[in-house]
């Protein structure tokens, strides 16, 4: 294995110090280390945060490898300080089976830059009607604890009630795609004064805030877990902050782009900005942002979701929703909440990691830590230039624009996955 | 002169005007024994149509036509990304062509900004799905001023499906601009939420037809289609047509003055009775030999025939 000298970093923003990485974990922590035979990295005036983790990540293999694959989503997380993501099961055929979490599973390991935990879906190819073999993932050699139908809504309420109850057997966790599916039939944009403008079909805020309300009752009802993916409104913060209040299990994620980006970009017809949830208004940004730093909002997950070019170099309405994310929401983060380091280190690595179970991961860089650690330039700022990403896809809403933050270096169990800014391989 | 007309919000009220008076003059051409102007002659004019509409591609059509241009006839009925050529595949296709103009009309909103991007000619939004369909508010406030004389003060009831309306959006826009000040009239779930707002702040909505007929200087009716129905936006075809109809009885509660119009095809018994539309104060069949002469106008200003 090998060893690396981190000198000088600031670990989560406190007084410079080095670090130590051997044999997989953090060694030492101190100044004036040395170490015989260590790669020494220059780390001045560089942060370092635990190794940062994905909820919510599309990697596209099996299925569509023209528009990501393990490996070239891998390399984009390792590259956006990410040690961990999961990887959600809308692939084809659908990750609903044992065999396809365990395929997914091993071509992360092949890949060996970020750690990817395959996410299972709830029904059985993300149909809606009965509910998938969530016990033959969990007991799988990738280890399922997270299942989700992202991209559609277990909108069946006895069904979500049954997959609630039923994940309790191996603690696992139902992550709601939150979308009541007959508010949003032929919807492309948030619901609003830009929808009417734009002759384009509103998908109204209350289709999500209404399975939220209707998921966390669920959840409190039958004492179980539930995670809700991409909260885009701020209504659905009033339902959650609600829940919370009442002890509901229930956790949430925010993405990066409903943090920063709002629906008046569809006013250039560019599908670049159609998502879904759909990009919302002024009011919702402030109020994720508020959530976030209070912690009604959880996690900040990116919905990563490459398309190939002519699935979104077309019409609106025929694109395909969903926008890149891994490589820029480490920047966005620091855009939005300043650097304030053990606040991402919570909302980005410490509390996902929780919510998944990845017990290596989320463990801030320390004597004994498990060596999953991330280096940030915090005083970089760099412009996003599409065909610079590692994604096979080009589908960022970020281009041109400047951006704070570099990450530097990424560690995965010891071993560096990116030094210098760029993939070791 | 603006390159491209995408919306009723790219027109300012001198440019619009101008439109205007321009089509003025290119209605005395329809008078002619010799219907045909040299304006155009060389350039070539693409009519680009996702979408049947026989009435809107032939008035194009007669346009270019009438201003001596080529035209050529694209029918990519049906066609999307998943059954054939991607739009700006055949963007590019007409743009090695030489299309000076394409005049698109499509079933997904905003398909006229996208080819837009992509060609180097001017682009005619003819109807973009459910969002503009700029062209139409030309000639329908061509035909207010030509039978009232005046666009400023006027005011103008719309009534029907706003929401899917693409003629009802680019004629707020425009009448606004021009200073005539519209009304919105349907049941609540065929108005698109905040329609004020999004498109000219002095608008109005009101859900009651009754309670506007008697201020209203024009009454639009736009065309409703019985599928709304199945999808719950009113209950019945029946009960729409009590409720937003347009029948005698309520065209006899207009002003003396007040004019009748219809971007058509009707729905005769739904939204407009037979005696409604065959009356003197209906403009329908105006609006049809008037389109022709706006889009005369609008192809000879964005192709600077002014400059020939």
């Amino acid at each position: 294995m090998s060893a690396y000298l981190i000198k000088g970093v600031s670990p989560l923003g406190a007084a410079p110090t080095d670090l130590l990485i051997r044999d997989g974990v953090v060694a030492e922590a101190g100044s004036g280390l040395s170490a015989a035979g260590a790669t020494v990295v220059d780390a001045d005036g560089l942060v370092a945060l635990p190794g940062l983790v994905d909820l919510h990540t599309h990697l596209r293999e099996p299925g569509r490898e023209d528009a990501e694959t393990v490996e070239s989503g891998s390399r984009a997380a390792a590259l956006g300080g990410y040690t961990a993501v999961c990887a959600m099961a809308n692939t084809s055929p659908v990750a609903d089976t044992a065999g396809v979490v365990e395929q997914v599973w091993r071509l992360g390991r092949e890949a060996g830059l970020v750690d990817v935990q395959p996410v299972g879906a709830v029904t059985v190819g993300l149909a809606g009607e009965r509910l998938a073999e969530l016990g033959a993932m969990a007991d799988s050699a990738a280890r399922v604890r997270i299942f989700s139908d992202d991209g559609h809504c277990v909108a069946d309420p006895r069904l979500m009630r049954r997959a609630l109850e039923y994940v309790k057997a191996f603690d696992g966790i139902i992550a709601q795609h939150a979308e009541e599916p007959r508010l949003t039939e032929g919807a492309q944009m948030h619901e609003g004064e830009v929808s009417t403008r734009l002759g384009l079909t509103g998908w109204p805020a209350v289709a999500e805030e209404a399975i939220i309300a209707r998921d966390v009752l669920l959840a409190e009802h039958v004492g179980s877990r539930l995670h809700v993916c991409h909260v885009s409104t701020a209504g659905s913060v009033e339902v959650l902050r609600h829940a919370k209040a009442r002890g509901v299990r229930v956790t949430a994620e925010v993405t990066p782009h409903h943090l920063l980006l709002t629906d008046v970009r569809a006013e250039t017809y560019d599908p670049v900005y159609k998502v879904n949830p759909p990009l919302r208004t002024d009011d919702d940004v402030a109020a994720l942002r508020a959530a976030l730093a209070d912690g009604v909002i959880d996690v900040i997950a990116t919905d990563h979701a490459p398309h190939a070019v002519e699935d979104k170099e077309c019409e609106w309405a025929y694109a395909r929703p969903g926008m890149l994310g891994l490589e820029t929401a480490l920047s966005i983060a620091l855009e939005v909440l300043g650097p304030r380091w053990d606040l991402i280190a919570e909302r980005m690595s410490r509390t996902p990691a929780r919510i998944a179970g990845l017990e290596s991961h989320g463990v801030d860089p320390a004597p004994g830590a498990p060596a999953n650690l991330t280096l940030v330039d915090p005083a970089a700022r760099r412009v996003v230039e599409p065909g610079e990403l590692a994604s096979l896809s080009r589908n960022t809403p970020y281009a041109g624009m400047t951006l704070p933050g570099r990450v530097v270096a990424t560690f995965l169990r010891g071993e560096a996955t990116v030094l210098d800014g760029k993939a070791v391989r | 002169m603006i390159r491209h007309l995408l919306s009723g919000a790219d027109l300012d009220a001198a440019t619009a005007t101008r439109i205007l008076d321009t089509a003025a003059e290119m209605a005395t051409v329809a008078g002619r024994e010799v219907k045909k102007l040299p304006a155009l002659r060389g350039r070539t004019v693409v009519n680009l149509f996702y979408e049947d509409s026989t009435r809107t591609r032939i008035s194009f059509e007669a346009a270019a036509k009438r201003l001596s241009a080529d035209v050529i006839n694209f029918s990519a009925k049906g066609s999307s990304v998943a059954k054939g050529e991607s739009l700006k595949d055949t963007a590019l296709t007409l743009q090695a062509m030489g299309a000076d103009a394409v005049v698109v009309r499509h079933p997904a909103s905003g398909a006229a900004h996208r080819l837009a991007e992509w060609v180097d000619g001017s682009v005619v939004n003819a109807g973009d799905g459910t969002h503009e369909h700029p062209t139409q508010a030309l000639l329908d406030a061509y035909t207010m001023r030509s039978r009232l004389g005046r666009l400023a003060g006027l005011s103008v009831a719309v009534v029907g499906d706003v929401l899917h309306s693409r003629v009802a959006r680019s004629n707020v826009l425009l009448l606004s601009t021009l200073g005539a000040k519209v009304t919105l009239v349907g049941p609540p779930t065929l108005i698109p939420v905040d329609i004020a707002a999004a498109l000219a702040p002095d608008t109005t909505v009101c859900y009651d037809l009754d309670a506007v007929l008697p201020t209203s200087d024009v009454v639009m009716m736009l065309r409703v289609q019985r599928e709304r129905m199945s999808d719950s936006y009113f209950p019945s075809a029946r009960e729409y047509a009590r409720r937003y109809g347009l029948d005698g009885p309520r065209m006899r509660r207009l002003p003396e003055h007040a004019i009748v119009m219809h971007p058509g095809p009707m729905n005769r018994g739904m939204e407009i009775t037979p005696e409604v539309a065959d009356s003197p104060r209906s403009t329908i069949v105006e609006q049809v030999a008037n389109g022709v002469s706006v889009r005369m106008a609008v192809l000879y200003l964005l192709l600077g025939g002014n400059n020939a």
